[in-house]
């Protein structure tokens, strides 16, 4: 029931900002700073070039959800395991 | 029971390890690009990080060793990390960022170990995802690896003893941990470009303006979402916590 309102409470906080910022496209915040590096020095040109970028916006996302969905998948393991284990074992040391 | 548990274990300590190999790239609206930190800055923070990866290393080993169990936490803390990355939250500046994760497994396992998983996490994603890069990595692994997990461990070691409860100090740590993670990307950027008028300082004020400020709304998710994750260990996971030495005497 916390664990529910404090979530609630996250998300309320990603959808504030859309209230705020109407017209915003909420770009990365780095390409603001390449932005900024650029206003103060000008003449800076990056000196080396990413190795491998992904090719386009969908397979970026593609591998932004793939990262969040195994990341997901661990801590629900974990803490699954640990569910089970508490809920099957007799022994109060494992409380 | 031993025998029972030890695969799956194994199974997932190398699952774990297999997708911060290939997938863990990326935490980005926020690291420094590649090729924008200078050479001879870039080369600065390698040098400067490279001593707590090997401190974080033996950390990790040292634990492992004692305590094999404890491999499930450490992927827990790992793949925290790993979500909390991929979430690129807008925030009230109008821009996106995302959080860092660091605060869970610093108040778990300690800042050390904290750095060793954060600097993978950014490699890979400076691999796979462009988002940061290899000369930078240094710089950003020092901002998120060991100035946030040294601050969250800090504040957390701090709050329990002033006798803040153990959520409120699980929260706060998170929280500072993120905020601190971007506070130091700007120095870092400011450094590197200080401005003609001003120096580092108006420089600073610049990159805090992008960096620091899109970061406190986020900052508060990071730390809600870090507590709602403790309060799960804590529920399902004691006998680790308890390993980890977590609670100094308050085990409820």
């Amino acid at each position: 029931m916390k664990n529910t309102l404090l979530l609630a409470f996250v998300i309320l906080l990603a959808i504030i900002p859309f209230y705020i910022h109407r017209d915003s496209e909420f770009g990365g915040a780095d390409g603001q700073a390449e932005e900024a590096i650029q206003e103060i020095a000008p003449e800076y040109t990056p000196w080396v070039q990413a190795l491998w970028e992904p090719p386009g916006g969908e397979t970026e996302s593609l591998l932004f959800s793939l990262q969040a969905a195994i990341g997901s998948l661990v801590i629900g393991y974990v803490i699954g395991f640990g569910r089970a284990r508490k809920k099957y074992s007799n022994n109060a040391e494992s409380k | 029971m031993i025998k029972k548990i030890f695969w799956p274990l194994t199974f997932i300590f190398v699952f774990t390890c297999y997708f911060w190999l290939n997938s863990l790239h990326s935490a980005y609206a926020m690291h420094i690009m590649e090729g924008f930190l200078p050479a001879a800055w870039a080369i600065f923070w390698w040098i400067i990080m490279i001593p707590f990866l090997i401190v974080g290393l033996r950390a990790i080993k040292r634990k492992i060793t004692e305590n094999p169990e404890l491999k499930t936490i450490l992927g827990l803390s790992g793949a925290f990390v790993f979500v909390l990355s991929a979430l690129k939250i807008p925030s009230v500046t109008g821009s996106s960022s995302h959080p860092t994760g660091v605060g869970l497994g610093s108040i778990l396992f300690g800042p050390t170990a904290m750095s060793v998983l954060g600097t993978i996490a950014l490699l890979f994603q400076s691999l796979l995802l462009a988002h940061g890069g290899l000369t930078s990595l240094g710089a950003n692994a020092f901002s998120m690896a060991v100035v946030g997990p040294f601050i969250a461990y800090a504040v957390f070691k701090g709050g329990t003893k002033i006798n803040f409860s153990f959520s409120f100090c699980v929260f706060l740590a998170a929280l500072l941990g993120g905020i601190g993670t971007y506070i130091s990307t700007s120095l870092q950027l400011a450094l590197a470009f200080p401005s003609e008028v001003g120096g580092v300082l108006q420089s600073f004020y610049k990159f805090a303006a992008i960096f620091a400020i899109t970061q406190v709304p986020l900052a508060i998710s990071e730390g809600l979402l870090t507590v709602i994750v403790m309060n799960l260990i804590k529920k399902y996971n004691m006998n680790e916590l308890k390993l980890l030495k977590v609670f100094i005497k308050e085990a409820r």
